[in-house]
């Protein structure tokens, strides 16, 4: 884990509000990124003094590239969009845990994204390619419109794709779920990323179905590597580090199985 | 070709490598930053408080960037004294540096019982009392806000206290000179600030407060001329050491707070900014020492002009 200058290779607005950024990290590099984890992005503005965090959507080790695919929100994310080939950015991480790829070999897997959600399901949707010919993945993705970012990278994974929109305009109207249902797959194990509310709907569906779920969280952080406690998740038992039921989603997380969060 | 400037400084009979710290809760307990930066290169690192019990903390979102700066409101959530012993004090005695344990509660009799407790621990150089943290309801801010309250529970701590005694003032004072005077009244043996500055967030589009704990300690370099501000006056109204933080970004920064009267300084919210920054601090310190041809950093504790 270091914080680093990046140049960036490529900065581009996907679709209307997502942005797509493409950085090379210094040859001095050591990064071993797996697929749910993040990186803390710094805008240039000093005054702007904390790391944005953002999952990571693709690396490249060979070409020490990483692709984030973000929505611009605040001050901060807005800055990153006028990043131009050529330019760098400070980058701390690799952060967090990341999925466990092991533990999902074999399987029938089903990878739920909503919204800005979707980028981080791409690295797991190919890291699992390579998890033996028995590993099915079938990935379903929430949009509002008919925007369908990245959902060719998806397919391009080998991965069965099921779209879902908040207006109908492609795939299920209505939400992943709902076009998880309306296919009538039956999968052994889930993970999530996406909103609130529907974290919760999936930490529900993977109990009706007794599988294993996995949930990627996001909360307001600060020093992104454990230090600060700014980003904590109620959890159901003591959590080691803690000792307290409060997990670090920076240090513990992203990812918590679904069956350890308090969530509501 | 000259020898090397003398970074170190005494406090209370505790001699630090050199005047640098970690500004309690910006560093946790050294373990997280350890991979980012030397602890050995550090004259101090503080622990984030430590309590009698487990504390829960604060519900989320707890940290907020405001301009040049950030609010956090933890809350002060911590694994309670007996896994900070077993864990955070055995990770700290690895390395060549001095341990100096921020101690927190919401009772006297909870202050009392983790002092007691460190009492036994050689491995413990010093303890750092926050009676300044914004954040919690009962206890804490509540003793640092008064001048016999912060009076009184200096004395009691110091009565059962085997370590040099820091009292952390809040800059949430009318007159800092008082706190500082009332601190060093009932025996601290030094004093440290500034704690962060009570601070809101509003978000405008939700109109709803961005911390759910509505307030929160605002840090960083925006509050960095008010933190110089009070640790000059701090240091003008008392004879014990003061240790001085509040924004501090780079070694210039910490002279600055030298100057104004600081005998050490501790970097906060920086860290977060970068990580390496404590080590940067030391460096760059002794550079300022190189090129003005200061022999020994203590030269320039309090040494502004006019």
């Amino acid at each position: 884990m270091d914080k680093i200058t990046a140049l960036v290779t490529e900065s581009a607005e996907l679709t209307p509000g997502i942005q797509s950024l493409t950085v090379r990290l210094p040859e001095s590099t050591d990064w071993d990124v797996r697929p749910g984890q993040f990186a803390g992005l710094y805008p240039a503005d000093g005054s702007m003094l904390l790391m944005r965090p953002i999952s990571v959507c693709r690396w490249d080790p060979a070409r020490r590239e990483l692709r984030f695919v973000y929505r611009p929100a605040g001050a901060g994310t807005r800055s990153f969009t006028a990043l131009r080939e050529g330019d760098t950015i400070d980058l701390l991480g690799p952060l967090g845990n990341g999925y466990d790829t092991e533990a999902l070999a074999g399987r029938h897997v089903l990878l739920l994204g909503g919204g800005i959600g979707v980028p981080p399901m791409l690295e797991l949707a190919a890291a699992l390619r390579n998890a033996g010919a028995e590993t099915q993945v079938t990935a379903a993705l929430g949009y509002r419109t008919d925007e369908l970012f990245l959902a060719e990278d998806f397919r391009e994974t080998g991965a069965e794709v099921l779209i879902a929109t908040e207006d109908g305009t492609a795939g299920t109207k209505g939400t992943v779920l709902d076009a998880v249902r309306e296919a009538g797959i039956r999968p052994d194990a889930v993970c999530a990323c996406g909103p609130m509310p529907m974290l919760r709907a999936v930490k529900r569906y993977a109990e009706e179905l007794g599988i294993d779920a996995w949930l990627s969280l996001e909360e307001r952080m600060a020093c992104g590597v454990g230090a600060c406690l700014g980003c904590v998740v109620k959890t159901r038992e003591t959590d080691a580090h803690s000792h307290v039921k409060n997990a670090r989603i920076c240090t513990e997380g992203p990812v918590f199985a679904a069956r350890e969060v308090e969530i509501g | 070709m000259s020898a090397r400037p003398d970074m170190s400084v005494t406090i209370a009979g505790v001699t630090l490598k050199n005047p640098v710290m970690t500004a309690s809760g910006t560093f946790g307990s050294g373990m997280e930053y350890g991979q980012f930066v030397d602890l050995n290169r550090l004259g101090a690192v503080v622990t984030k408080g430590v309590a009698n019990q487990p504390w829960e903390g604060n519900p989320t979102p707890r940290v907020t960037e405001v301009y040049g700066g950030m609010l956090n409101a933890i809350g002060l959530q911590n694994p309670g004294i007996d896994v900070f012993i077993e864990r955070d004090l055995a990770f700290l005695s690895q390395y060549d540096t001095k341990v100096i344990v921020n101690v927190c509660g919401h009772t006297e009799e909870e202050y009392l019982e983790v002092v007691e407790r460190l009492a036994e621990e050689k491995r413990v150089d010093m303890l750092e009392i926050n009676v300044s943290c914004p954040n919690v309801k009962e206890g804490a801010i509540a003793f640092g806000q008064k001048p016999d309250a912060l009076c009184r529970i200096t004395e009691r701590i110091k009565k059962i206290a085997a370590q040099p005694v820091i009292m952390k003032l809040t800059p949430n004072v009318t007159d800092i000179a008082e706190m500082a005077r009332a601190a060093e009244a009932g025996g601290a043996d030094a004093i440290s600030l500034i704690n962060t500055l009570t601070g809101m967030k509003i978000d405008i589009e939700r109109r709803c407060f961005v911390l759910a704990n509505r307030t929160g300690g605002m840090s960083g370099p925006a509050i960095k001329p008010i933190a110089v501000r009070m640790v000059w006056q701090a240091a003008q109204a008392v004879q014990i050491p003061v240790i001085g933080m509040g924004g501090i970004a780079s070694a210039e920064d910490a002279v600055e707070f030298l100057l104004a009267g600081a005998s050490a300084v501790a970097v906060g919210a920086m860290n977060f900014h970068d990580p390496y920054l404590t080590e940067k601090v030391a460096d760059g310190i002794e550079a300022y020492l190189v090129r003005h041809g200061i022999g020994r950093v203590t030269d320039l504790i309090g040494a502004v002009n006019g």
